[in-house]
Protein backbone atom coordinates (compact mmCIF):
# COMPACT_ATOMS: atom_id res chain seq x y z
CA UNK A 1 0.00 0.00 0.00
CA UNK A 2 1.25 3.42 -0.96
CA UNK A 3 1.36 6.12 1.68
CA UNK A 4 3.25 8.71 -0.38
CA UNK A 5 2.82 9.18 -4.13
CA UNK A 6 6.60 9.58 -4.50
CA UNK A 7 6.67 5.75 -4.32
CA UNK A 8 5.35 5.76 -7.89
CA UNK A 9 8.54 7.48 -9.04
CA UNK A 10 10.82 5.41 -6.80
CA UNK A 11 9.45 2.15 -8.23
CA UNK A 12 9.76 3.36 -11.82
CA UNK A 13 13.30 4.64 -11.26
CA UNK A 14 14.23 1.10 -10.12
CA UNK A 15 12.41 -0.56 -13.01
CA UNK A 16 13.36 1.81 -15.86
CA UNK A 17 16.32 3.85 -14.59
CA UNK A 18 17.69 4.88 -17.98
CA UNK A 19 14.40 5.66 -19.72
CA UNK A 20 13.56 9.28 -20.54
CA UNK A 21 11.14 10.53 -17.89
CA UNK A 22 10.64 14.12 -18.96
CA UNK A 23 11.48 16.04 -22.11
CA UNK A 24 11.30 19.82 -22.16
CA UNK A 25 12.54 22.49 -24.56
CA UNK A 26 16.06 22.24 -23.14
CA UNK A 27 16.55 18.48 -23.10
CA UNK A 28 15.55 15.35 -21.25
CA UNK A 29 16.09 13.65 -17.91
CA UNK A 30 15.90 9.93 -17.09
CA UNK A 31 13.86 8.45 -14.26
CA UNK A 32 16.95 7.80 -12.12
CA UNK A 33 18.33 11.29 -12.76
CA UNK A 34 14.96 12.78 -11.85
CA UNK A 35 14.85 10.87 -8.57
CA UNK A 36 18.47 11.78 -7.72
CA UNK A 37 17.69 15.40 -8.30
CA UNK A 38 14.55 15.16 -6.19
CA UNK A 39 16.61 13.64 -3.37
CA UNK A 40 19.01 16.57 -3.61
CA UNK A 41 16.12 18.99 -3.28
CA UNK A 42 14.60 17.05 -0.37
CA UNK A 43 17.97 17.17 1.42
CA UNK A 44 18.17 20.92 0.84
CA UNK A 45 14.66 21.34 2.24
CA UNK A 46 15.57 19.37 5.35
CA UNK A 47 18.70 21.43 5.89
CA UNK A 48 16.57 24.57 5.92
CA UNK A 49 13.37 23.68 7.73
CA UNK A 50 11.93 20.98 10.00
CA UNK A 51 8.57 21.43 8.19
CA UNK A 52 6.34 18.38 7.77
CA UNK A 53 2.99 18.40 6.01
CA UNK A 54 3.48 22.08 5.22
CA UNK A 55 3.12 23.77 1.85
CA UNK A 56 6.37 24.34 -0.01
CA UNK A 57 5.72 26.65 -2.92
CA UNK A 58 7.43 26.05 -6.25
CA UNK A 59 7.93 29.16 -8.33
CA UNK A 60 9.64 27.83 -11.42
CA UNK A 61 8.77 27.83 -15.12
CA UNK A 62 7.22 24.66 -16.55
CA UNK A 63 10.28 22.42 -16.90
CA UNK A 64 11.88 19.16 -15.81
CA UNK A 65 13.51 21.12 -12.96
CA UNK A 66 10.05 22.09 -11.76
CA UNK A 67 8.97 18.43 -11.70
CA UNK A 68 12.12 17.48 -9.78
CA UNK A 69 11.18 20.17 -7.25
CA UNK A 70 7.67 18.71 -6.83
CA UNK A 71 9.18 15.26 -6.31
CA UNK A 72 11.71 16.67 -3.83
CA UNK A 73 8.94 18.31 -1.82
CA UNK A 74 7.02 15.01 -1.69
CA UNK A 75 10.20 13.19 -0.58
CA UNK A 76 10.63 15.72 2.21
CA UNK A 77 7.19 14.85 3.57
CA UNK A 78 5.60 18.15 2.54
CA UNK A 79 3.00 19.29 0.01
CA UNK A 80 4.01 21.11 -3.17
CA UNK A 81 2.16 24.27 -4.13
CA UNK A 82 2.80 25.25 -7.77
CA UNK A 83 2.70 29.00 -8.36
CA UNK A 84 2.07 30.61 -11.72
CA UNK A 85 5.22 32.49 -12.75
CA UNK A 86 3.03 34.69 -14.92
CA UNK A 87 0.86 35.82 -12.05
CA UNK A 88 0.88 39.58 -11.34
CA UNK A 89 2.85 40.52 -8.21
CA UNK A 90 -0.28 41.78 -6.43
CA UNK A 91 -2.09 38.46 -6.80
CA UNK A 92 1.02 36.52 -5.84
CA UNK A 93 1.27 38.58 -2.65
CA UNK A 94 -2.35 37.85 -1.69
CA UNK A 95 -1.93 34.16 -2.42
CA UNK A 96 1.32 33.79 -0.46
CA UNK A 97 -0.16 35.72 2.46
CA UNK A 98 -2.79 33.04 2.82
CA UNK A 99 -0.58 30.06 1.95
CA UNK A 100 2.30 30.93 4.31
CA UNK A 101 4.66 28.39 2.71
CA UNK A 102 7.52 26.99 4.78
CA UNK A 103 9.82 27.66 1.81
CA UNK A 104 9.60 28.81 -1.79
CA UNK A 105 11.74 26.98 -4.34
CA UNK A 106 12.80 29.15 -7.24
CA UNK A 107 15.72 29.84 -9.56
CA UNK A 108 17.92 32.94 -9.83
CA UNK A 109 15.89 34.23 -12.80
CA UNK A 110 12.74 34.58 -10.70
CA UNK A 111 14.12 36.06 -7.48
CA UNK A 112 13.29 39.64 -8.40
CA UNK A 113 9.61 38.83 -8.99
CA UNK A 114 9.33 37.18 -5.59
CA UNK A 115 10.88 40.10 -3.77
CA UNK A 116 8.50 42.40 -5.66
CA UNK A 117 5.70 40.30 -4.19
CA UNK A 118 7.14 40.90 -0.71
CA UNK A 119 8.83 37.54 -0.10
CA UNK A 120 11.77 37.72 2.30
CA UNK A 121 15.06 35.97 1.48
CA UNK A 122 14.93 33.57 4.42
CA UNK A 123 11.89 31.96 2.85
CA UNK A 124 13.64 31.19 -0.44
CA UNK A 125 15.37 27.99 -1.48
CA UNK A 126 17.42 28.45 -4.62
CA UNK A 127 17.35 25.42 -6.90
CA UNK A 128 21.05 25.05 -7.72
CA UNK A 129 20.72 21.81 -9.69
CA UNK A 130 22.38 19.78 -6.92
CA UNK A 131 21.79 16.03 -7.09
CA UNK A 132 23.84 15.14 -4.03
CA UNK A 133 21.90 12.17 -2.62
CA UNK A 134 22.39 13.35 0.95
CA UNK A 135 21.08 11.12 3.69
CA UNK A 136 17.45 11.94 4.27
CA UNK A 137 15.82 11.62 7.63
CA UNK A 138 13.30 8.78 7.50
CA UNK A 139 10.00 10.08 6.22
CA UNK A 140 6.69 9.04 7.58
CA UNK A 141 3.63 9.96 5.64
CA UNK A 142 0.15 8.58 6.04
CA UNK A 143 -2.00 8.47 2.95
CA UNK A 144 -4.33 11.18 4.19
CA UNK A 145 -1.45 13.68 4.40
CA UNK A 146 -1.40 16.48 1.82
CA UNK A 147 0.46 15.90 -1.46
CA UNK A 148 -0.23 19.20 -3.20
CA UNK A 149 -2.07 22.48 -2.87
CA UNK A 150 -3.52 24.03 -6.01
CA UNK A 151 -5.29 27.38 -6.06
CA UNK A 152 -8.65 28.16 -7.57
CA UNK A 153 -10.45 31.43 -8.01
CA UNK A 154 -12.46 32.67 -5.02
CA UNK A 155 -15.47 34.98 -5.27
CA UNK A 156 -14.19 37.34 -2.58
CA UNK A 157 -10.97 37.99 -4.48
CA UNK A 158 -8.77 35.67 -2.40
CA UNK A 159 -7.86 32.45 -4.24
CA UNK A 160 -8.55 29.22 -2.35
CA UNK A 161 -5.75 26.69 -1.81
CA UNK A 162 -7.23 23.22 -2.36
CA UNK A 163 -5.36 20.61 -0.29
CA UNK A 164 -5.25 17.19 -2.00
CA UNK A 165 -4.07 14.04 -0.23
CA UNK A 166 -1.64 11.30 -1.27
CA UNK A 167 -4.54 8.88 -1.19
CA UNK A 168 -6.58 11.04 -3.56
CA UNK A 169 -3.76 11.12 -6.10
CA UNK A 170 -2.84 7.42 -5.71
CA UNK A 171 -6.42 6.24 -6.23
CA UNK A 172 -6.85 8.53 -9.21
CA UNK A 173 -3.65 7.43 -10.89
CA UNK A 174 -4.16 3.70 -10.24
CA UNK A 175 -7.58 3.99 -11.83
CA UNK A 176 -6.49 6.11 -14.83
CA UNK A 177 -3.52 3.88 -15.56
CA UNK A 178 -5.75 0.83 -15.70
CA UNK A 179 -8.77 2.42 -17.38
CA UNK A 180 -6.74 3.98 -20.21
CA UNK A 181 -4.12 1.21 -20.36
CA UNK A 182 -1.17 3.55 -19.91
CA UNK A 183 2.28 1.93 -20.04
CA UNK A 184 5.86 2.96 -20.60
CA UNK A 185 5.25 2.75 -24.34
CA UNK A 186 2.94 5.77 -24.15
CA UNK A 187 4.36 9.22 -24.67
CA UNK A 188 2.29 11.91 -22.97
CA UNK A 189 2.02 15.37 -24.55
CA UNK A 190 1.44 17.67 -21.60
CA UNK A 191 -0.58 20.85 -22.05
CA UNK A 192 -1.80 21.75 -18.56
CA UNK A 193 0.20 24.38 -16.68
CA UNK A 194 1.37 22.93 -13.36
CA UNK A 195 -0.74 25.39 -11.34
CA UNK A 196 -3.79 23.80 -12.99
CA UNK A 197 -4.81 20.43 -11.51
CA UNK A 198 -5.15 18.64 -14.88
CA UNK A 199 -1.34 18.46 -14.72
CA UNK A 200 -1.68 15.87 -11.93
CA UNK A 201 -2.67 13.18 -14.44
CA UNK A 202 0.24 13.95 -16.78
CA UNK A 203 2.82 14.05 -13.99
CA UNK A 204 1.80 10.97 -12.03
CA UNK A 205 1.03 8.78 -15.04
CA UNK A 206 4.61 9.50 -16.06
CA UNK A 207 5.88 8.64 -12.56
CA UNK A 208 3.66 5.55 -12.15
CA UNK A 209 3.57 3.97 -15.61
CA UNK A 210 7.01 5.01 -16.82
CA UNK A 211 5.47 6.91 -19.72
CA UNK A 212 7.68 9.70 -21.06
CA UNK A 213 6.24 13.14 -20.35
CA UNK A 214 6.78 15.72 -23.09
CA UNK A 215 6.30 19.26 -21.81
CA UNK A 216 5.06 21.00 -24.91
CA UNK A 217 6.67 24.45 -25.06
CA UNK A 218 4.07 27.08 -24.37
CA UNK A 219 4.68 29.00 -27.59
CA UNK A 220 3.37 26.04 -29.58
CA UNK A 221 -0.09 26.66 -28.14
CA UNK A 222 -0.02 30.02 -29.93
CA UNK A 223 0.16 28.26 -33.27
CA UNK A 224 -1.96 25.11 -33.70
CA UNK A 225 0.01 23.98 -36.77
CA UNK A 226 3.27 24.04 -34.80
CA UNK A 227 1.53 22.23 -31.95
CA UNK A 228 0.44 19.33 -34.14
CA UNK A 229 3.86 19.17 -35.84
CA UNK A 230 5.45 19.00 -32.40
CA UNK A 231 3.21 16.09 -31.37
CA UNK A 232 4.18 14.24 -34.55
CA UNK A 233 7.90 14.93 -34.04
CA UNK A 234 7.72 13.45 -30.52
CA UNK A 235 5.40 10.54 -31.45
CA UNK A 236 2.92 11.59 -28.77
CA UNK A 237 0.24 8.94 -28.16
CA UNK A 238 -1.63 10.26 -25.13
CA UNK A 239 -3.02 13.73 -24.47
CA UNK A 240 -5.19 15.16 -21.71
CA UNK A 241 -6.07 18.69 -22.78
CA UNK A 242 -8.66 21.37 -22.23
CA UNK A 243 -11.25 21.39 -25.03
CA UNK A 244 -10.33 24.92 -26.13
CA UNK A 245 -6.92 23.72 -27.30
CA UNK A 246 -8.48 20.82 -29.22
CA UNK A 247 -10.95 23.33 -30.66
CA UNK A 248 -8.17 25.66 -31.84
CA UNK A 249 -6.82 22.79 -33.96
CA UNK A 250 -10.31 21.92 -35.25
CA UNK A 251 -11.25 25.52 -36.06
CA UNK A 252 -8.29 25.89 -38.43
CA UNK A 253 -8.63 22.33 -39.76
CA UNK A 254 -4.96 21.75 -38.99
CA UNK A 255 -5.23 17.94 -39.07
CA UNK A 256 -5.92 18.03 -42.82
CA UNK A 257 -2.86 20.15 -43.48
CA UNK A 258 0.01 18.26 -41.89
CA UNK A 259 1.24 14.81 -40.88
CA UNK A 260 -1.06 13.21 -38.29
CA UNK A 261 0.64 12.47 -34.95
CA UNK A 262 0.20 8.84 -33.75
CA UNK A 263 -2.39 9.76 -31.11
CA UNK A 264 -4.20 6.78 -29.57
CA UNK A 265 -5.77 8.24 -26.41
CA UNK A 266 -7.37 11.66 -26.41
CA UNK A 267 -8.75 12.83 -23.07
CA UNK A 268 -10.27 16.16 -22.23
CA UNK A 269 -11.67 17.99 -19.21
CA UNK A 270 -11.79 21.43 -17.70
CA UNK A 271 -14.67 22.88 -19.66
CA UNK A 272 -17.54 21.75 -21.86
CA UNK A 273 -16.37 19.89 -24.97
CA UNK A 274 -18.53 20.81 -27.97
CA UNK A 275 -19.61 17.69 -29.90
CA UNK A 276 -18.73 19.50 -33.13
CA UNK A 277 -15.07 19.59 -32.04
CA UNK A 278 -15.16 15.95 -30.90
CA UNK A 279 -16.62 14.91 -34.27
CA UNK A 280 -13.82 16.69 -36.12
CA UNK A 281 -11.17 14.83 -34.11
CA UNK A 282 -12.97 11.47 -34.33
CA UNK A 283 -13.14 11.72 -38.12
CA UNK A 284 -9.34 12.10 -38.18
CA UNK A 285 -8.75 9.43 -35.51
CA UNK A 286 -11.45 6.79 -36.00
CA UNK A 287 -9.54 4.22 -33.91
CA UNK A 288 -8.45 6.41 -31.00
CA UNK A 289 -10.00 6.33 -27.53
CA UNK A 290 -11.78 9.58 -26.64
CA UNK A 291 -12.78 10.34 -23.08
CA UNK A 292 -14.60 13.24 -21.45
CA UNK A 293 -13.75 13.74 -17.78
CA UNK A 294 -15.26 15.96 -15.13
CA UNK A 295 -14.28 17.16 -11.72
CA UNK A 296 -13.50 20.32 -9.79
CA UNK A 297 -10.06 20.83 -8.22
CA UNK A 298 -11.59 19.80 -4.87
CA UNK A 299 -11.98 16.20 -6.13
CA UNK A 300 -8.45 15.26 -7.20
CA UNK A 301 -8.84 16.28 -10.83
CA UNK A 302 -11.76 14.10 -12.02
CA UNK A 303 -14.56 12.16 -10.37
CA UNK A 304 -16.52 11.09 -13.45
CA UNK A 305 -15.46 9.88 -16.87
CA UNK A 306 -17.14 8.98 -20.12
CA UNK A 307 -15.49 6.94 -22.85
CA UNK A 308 -17.02 7.96 -26.16
CA UNK A 309 -18.93 4.91 -27.42
CA UNK A 310 -21.42 6.30 -29.91
CA UNK A 311 -22.08 9.04 -32.43
CA UNK A 312 -23.18 12.53 -31.39
CA UNK A 313 -24.84 15.23 -33.44
CA UNK A 314 -22.81 18.46 -33.58
CA UNK A 315 -25.26 20.21 -31.27
CA UNK A 316 -25.73 17.37 -28.77
CA UNK A 317 -24.26 17.64 -25.25
CA UNK A 318 -21.69 15.01 -24.27
CA UNK A 319 -22.18 13.04 -21.05
CA UNK A 320 -19.65 13.42 -18.26
CA UNK A 321 -20.39 9.75 -17.68
CA UNK A 322 -20.05 7.73 -14.53
CA UNK A 323 -18.33 8.03 -11.18
CA UNK A 324 -14.93 6.36 -11.14
CA UNK A 325 -14.20 3.59 -8.61
CA UNK A 326 -14.27 4.54 -4.93
CA UNK A 327 -16.30 7.63 -5.78
CA UNK A 328 -20.01 8.34 -5.67
CA UNK A 329 -21.96 11.15 -7.27
CA UNK A 330 -25.16 12.24 -5.53
CA UNK A 331 -27.63 14.37 -7.41
CA UNK A 332 -29.87 16.24 -5.00
CA UNK A 333 -32.87 18.43 -5.75
CA UNK A 334 -33.61 21.74 -3.98
CA UNK A 335 -35.15 19.87 -1.05
CA UNK A 336 -32.05 17.75 -0.57
CA UNK A 337 -33.67 14.58 -1.93
CA UNK A 338 -32.14 12.39 -4.63
CA UNK A 339 -33.26 13.68 -8.04
CA UNK A 340 -35.20 11.26 -10.23
CA UNK A 341 -33.88 10.17 -13.62
CA UNK A 342 -33.94 13.11 -15.99
CA UNK A 343 -34.53 15.58 -13.15
CA UNK A 344 -31.94 18.24 -12.41
CA UNK A 345 -30.07 18.42 -9.15
CA UNK A 346 -26.87 19.71 -7.60
CA UNK A 347 -23.89 17.40 -8.07
CA UNK A 348 -22.42 16.29 -4.73
CA UNK A 349 -19.44 13.97 -4.56
CA UNK A 350 -18.09 11.61 -1.93
CA UNK A 351 -15.20 9.17 -1.89
CA UNK A 352 -11.44 8.86 -1.70
CA UNK A 353 -10.73 11.71 -4.07
CA UNK A 354 -12.23 14.43 -1.91
CA UNK A 355 -9.75 17.16 -1.08
CA UNK A 356 -8.90 17.66 2.58
CA UNK A 357 -10.26 21.22 2.40
CA UNK A 358 -8.96 24.73 1.77
CA UNK A 359 -5.63 25.64 3.28
CA UNK A 360 -5.91 28.06 6.22
CA UNK A 361 -9.61 28.53 5.60
CA UNK A 362 -11.85 26.63 7.99
CA UNK A 363 -14.87 28.73 7.11
CA UNK A 364 -14.91 28.12 3.37
CA UNK A 365 -13.95 24.48 3.97
CA UNK A 366 -16.95 23.98 6.23
CA UNK A 367 -19.25 25.58 3.65
CA UNK A 368 -18.11 23.39 0.76
CA UNK A 369 -17.32 20.06 2.45
CA UNK A 370 -20.46 19.06 4.33
CA UNK A 371 -21.88 15.97 6.00
CA UNK A 372 -23.65 13.67 3.53
CA UNK A 373 -27.28 14.73 3.97
CA UNK A 374 -28.41 11.16 3.26
CA UNK A 375 -26.26 9.63 6.01
CA UNK A 376 -27.01 10.51 9.65
CA UNK A 377 -24.94 7.62 11.06
CA UNK A 378 -21.23 8.43 10.81
CA UNK A 379 -18.93 11.23 9.57
CA UNK A 380 -19.21 11.15 5.78
CA UNK A 381 -18.00 14.30 4.02
CA UNK A 382 -19.35 15.24 0.60
CA UNK A 383 -18.23 18.11 -1.60
CA UNK A 384 -20.91 20.41 -2.94
CA UNK A 385 -19.75 21.22 -6.46
CA UNK A 386 -22.27 23.97 -7.12
CA UNK A 387 -22.74 22.30 -10.53
CA UNK A 388 -26.14 21.25 -11.81
CA UNK A 389 -26.60 17.95 -13.64
CA UNK A 390 -29.00 15.12 -14.33
CA UNK A 391 -28.91 11.45 -15.22
CA UNK A 392 -30.07 10.49 -18.69
CA UNK A 393 -31.91 7.28 -19.60
CA UNK A 394 -28.64 5.42 -19.95
CA UNK A 395 -27.72 6.38 -16.38
CA UNK A 396 -24.98 8.71 -17.62
CA UNK A 397 -24.47 11.98 -15.80
CA UNK A 398 -25.03 15.09 -17.90
CA UNK A 399 -23.56 18.45 -16.90
CA UNK A 400 -25.91 21.41 -17.20
CA UNK A 401 -24.13 24.42 -15.71
CA UNK A 402 -23.37 26.35 -12.54
CA UNK A 403 -25.62 27.47 -9.73
CA UNK A 404 -23.65 30.67 -9.18
CA UNK A 405 -21.47 33.17 -10.95
CA UNK A 406 -18.67 30.75 -11.63
CA UNK A 407 -17.53 29.87 -15.14
CA UNK A 408 -15.02 27.66 -16.88
CA UNK A 409 -12.93 29.63 -19.33
CA UNK A 410 -9.96 28.11 -21.17
CA UNK A 411 -9.96 25.35 -18.55
CA UNK A 412 -9.74 27.75 -15.63
CA UNK A 413 -12.48 27.98 -13.07
CA UNK A 414 -13.22 31.63 -12.61
CA UNK A 415 -15.50 33.44 -10.20
CA UNK A 416 -16.91 36.38 -12.12
CA UNK A 417 -17.17 38.03 -8.69
CA UNK A 418 -13.38 38.01 -8.37
CA UNK A 419 -13.08 40.02 -11.59
CA UNK A 420 -15.79 42.41 -10.42
CA UNK A 421 -14.03 42.86 -7.07
CA UNK A 422 -10.75 43.66 -8.87
CA UNK A 423 -12.48 46.15 -11.19
CA UNK A 424 -14.36 47.89 -8.42
CA UNK A 425 -11.14 48.31 -6.47
CA UNK A 426 -9.88 50.60 -9.27
CA UNK A 427 -10.36 54.29 -8.42
CA UNK A 428 -12.13 55.07 -11.72
CA UNK A 429 -14.80 52.38 -11.41
CA UNK A 430 -18.00 52.97 -9.52
CA UNK A 431 -19.78 49.76 -10.42
CA UNK A 432 -19.02 46.77 -12.59
CA UNK A 433 -20.78 43.66 -13.78
CA UNK A 434 -18.97 40.81 -15.49
CA UNK A 435 -20.77 38.25 -17.64
CA UNK A 436 -19.63 35.35 -19.78
CA UNK A 437 -20.47 34.54 -23.36
CA UNK A 438 -19.88 30.78 -23.67
CA UNK A 439 -20.50 30.73 -27.40
CA UNK A 440 -17.58 33.00 -28.19
CA UNK A 441 -15.63 32.01 -25.05
CA UNK A 442 -15.24 35.59 -23.91
CA UNK A 443 -15.62 37.49 -20.68
CA UNK A 444 -17.41 40.82 -20.95
CA UNK A 445 -17.48 43.64 -18.42
CA UNK A 446 -19.94 46.53 -18.15
CA UNK A 447 -19.02 49.40 -15.87
CA UNK A 448 -19.94 52.80 -14.56
CA UNK A 449 -16.97 55.10 -14.13
CA UNK A 450 -16.41 58.24 -12.08
CA UNK A 451 -14.58 59.84 -15.01
CA UNK A 452 -14.25 58.80 -18.65
CA UNK A 453 -11.75 55.95 -18.89
CA UNK A 454 -10.95 53.87 -21.98
CA UNK A 455 -11.02 50.09 -22.27
CA UNK A 456 -7.28 50.09 -23.02
CA UNK A 457 -6.43 51.89 -19.79
CA UNK A 458 -8.73 49.62 -17.73
CA UNK A 459 -7.27 46.55 -19.34
CA UNK A 460 -3.79 47.68 -18.41
CA UNK A 461 -4.80 48.21 -14.79
CA UNK A 462 -6.61 44.86 -14.56
CA UNK A 463 -3.63 43.04 -16.05
CA UNK A 464 -1.64 44.21 -13.04
CA UNK A 465 -4.11 42.57 -10.67
CA UNK A 466 -5.50 39.52 -12.42
CA UNK A 467 -4.11 36.66 -14.51
CA UNK A 468 -4.44 37.30 -18.21
CA UNK A 469 -7.20 34.75 -18.73
CA UNK A 470 -9.43 36.59 -16.24
CA UNK A 471 -9.19 40.01 -17.88
CA UNK A 472 -12.39 40.71 -19.86
CA UNK A 473 -12.04 40.70 -23.64
CA UNK A 474 -14.87 43.17 -23.96
CA UNK A 475 -15.30 46.27 -21.78
CA UNK A 476 -18.17 48.64 -22.20
CA UNK A 477 -18.88 51.82 -20.24
CA UNK A 478 -22.55 52.49 -19.46
CA UNK A 479 -23.97 55.62 -17.81
CA UNK A 480 -25.78 53.28 -15.45
CA UNK A 481 -25.90 49.49 -15.15
CA UNK A 482 -29.41 48.11 -15.73
CA UNK A 483 -31.25 46.81 -12.66
CA UNK A 484 -33.71 43.96 -12.30
CA UNK A 485 -36.88 43.94 -10.23
CA UNK A 486 -34.90 43.16 -7.06
CA UNK A 487 -32.75 46.23 -7.58
CA UNK A 488 -29.74 44.07 -8.40
CA UNK A 489 -27.63 44.55 -11.48
CA UNK A 490 -29.50 42.78 -14.27
CA UNK A 491 -27.00 40.13 -15.28
CA UNK A 492 -29.47 38.34 -17.47
CA UNK A 493 -30.05 41.43 -19.56
CA UNK A 494 -26.33 42.18 -19.87
CA UNK A 495 -25.52 38.57 -20.78
CA UNK A 496 -28.20 38.70 -23.47
CA UNK A 497 -26.75 41.95 -24.81
CA UNK A 498 -23.37 40.26 -25.21
CA UNK A 499 -24.87 37.21 -26.90
CA UNK A 500 -26.83 39.34 -29.31
CA UNK A 501 -23.71 41.32 -30.21
CA UNK A 502 -25.21 44.61 -29.11
CA UNK A 503 -21.67 45.48 -28.06
CA UNK A 504 -18.22 44.65 -29.37
CA UNK B 1 0.72 50.58 -40.57
CA UNK B 2 -0.88 52.89 -38.02
CA UNK B 3 -4.09 50.94 -38.27
CA UNK B 4 -2.27 47.66 -37.62
CA UNK B 5 -0.58 49.19 -34.58
CA UNK B 6 -3.99 50.39 -33.42
CA UNK B 7 -5.39 46.85 -33.65
CA UNK B 8 -2.41 45.45 -31.73
CA UNK B 9 -2.69 48.11 -29.07
CA UNK B 10 -6.37 47.39 -28.54
CA UNK B 11 -5.23 43.88 -27.59
CA UNK B 12 -2.15 44.76 -25.54
CA UNK B 13 -2.27 48.46 -24.63
CA UNK B 14 0.77 48.20 -22.41
CA UNK B 15 3.25 47.57 -25.24
CA UNK B 16 4.89 49.77 -27.84
CA UNK B 17 4.68 47.51 -30.90
CA UNK B 18 6.70 49.87 -33.10
CA UNK B 19 9.79 49.22 -31.01
CA UNK B 20 9.85 45.42 -31.13
CA UNK B 21 11.31 43.23 -33.84
CA UNK B 22 10.00 40.06 -32.22
CA UNK B 23 6.65 40.27 -30.44
CA UNK B 24 6.85 36.61 -29.41
CA UNK B 25 10.36 36.62 -27.98
CA UNK B 26 9.55 39.88 -26.19
CA UNK B 27 6.51 38.24 -24.62
CA UNK B 28 4.10 40.78 -26.08
CA UNK B 29 1.58 38.29 -27.51
CA UNK B 30 0.31 35.08 -25.96
CA UNK B 31 -2.05 32.43 -27.30
CA UNK B 32 -5.17 34.37 -26.41
CA UNK B 33 -3.75 37.42 -28.13
CA UNK B 34 -2.98 35.53 -31.33
CA UNK B 35 -6.54 34.22 -31.49
CA UNK B 36 -7.89 37.70 -30.77
CA UNK B 37 -5.56 39.26 -33.32
CA UNK B 38 -6.47 36.81 -36.09
CA UNK B 39 -10.17 37.40 -35.38
CA UNK B 40 -9.65 41.19 -35.39
CA UNK B 41 -7.70 41.11 -38.68
CA UNK B 42 -10.28 38.82 -40.29
CA UNK B 43 -13.07 41.14 -39.24
CA UNK B 44 -11.36 44.43 -40.04
CA UNK B 45 -10.16 43.43 -43.52
CA UNK B 46 -12.93 40.96 -44.35
CA UNK B 47 -10.44 38.17 -44.95
CA UNK B 48 -10.04 34.67 -43.56
CA UNK B 49 -6.46 33.91 -42.54
CA UNK B 50 -5.75 30.22 -43.13
CA UNK B 51 -4.53 27.85 -40.42
CA UNK B 52 -1.25 27.14 -42.15
CA UNK B 53 -0.48 30.87 -42.16
CA UNK B 54 -0.87 31.09 -38.38
CA UNK B 55 2.77 30.36 -37.66
CA UNK B 56 5.36 32.32 -35.66
CA UNK B 57 7.15 33.60 -38.78
CA UNK B 58 4.10 35.67 -39.71
CA UNK B 59 3.58 37.16 -36.26
CA UNK B 60 7.08 38.35 -35.38
CA UNK B 61 6.72 42.07 -36.04
CA UNK B 62 4.88 44.76 -37.95
CA UNK B 63 6.66 43.95 -41.23
CA UNK B 64 5.87 40.22 -41.18
CA UNK B 65 2.25 40.95 -40.26
CA UNK B 66 1.98 43.48 -43.10
CA UNK B 67 3.49 40.90 -45.47
CA UNK B 68 0.91 38.34 -44.35
CA UNK B 69 -1.92 40.80 -44.98
CA UNK B 70 -0.52 41.60 -48.45
CA UNK B 71 -1.02 37.94 -49.37
CA UNK B 72 -4.72 38.59 -48.85
CA UNK B 73 -4.60 41.76 -50.90
CA UNK B 74 -4.57 44.10 -47.92
CA UNK B 75 -2.08 46.92 -47.70
CA UNK B 76 -1.82 47.80 -44.04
Amino acid sequence: MRTNVIEFLEATARRLPGKAAVIDARGSVTFSELLDRANGIAAAIHSRTPARNQPIAVYLPRSKECLAAFAGVLLSGNAYAPLDTKSPAARLRVLLGKLEPALIITDPGHLAELSEAGVSDDCILLDDGSTAPAKLPGRRTVDTDPAYIIHTSGSTGVPKGVVVSHRGVADYIDWARQCYGVTESDTIGSQAPFHFDNSTLDIFLCFAAGATLVLIPEEHFLFPLRLVEYLAAHSVRFIFWVPSVLASVARLDILSQTELPPLAKILFAGEVMPARCLNYWRAKYPHALFSNLYGPTEITVDCTYYIVDREFRDDEPLPIGFARPNMEVLMLDDDGRPAAEGERGEILVRGSALALGYWNDAERTAAAFVQNPLNPHFPDPVYRTGDIGYRNQRGEIMFVGRRDQQIKHLGYRIELGEIEAAAMALPEIRNACVVYDPEESRIAMFYESVRPVGAGELRKQLLAKLPKYMVPALMTALPELPQNANGKVDRVKLAAAVRERLYG
Amino acid sequence: MDELIGILQEIRPEFEFRESQDFLADGMLDSLDIVTLVAALDKRYRISIRGVEIVPENFRNLETLAALLRKYGVSA
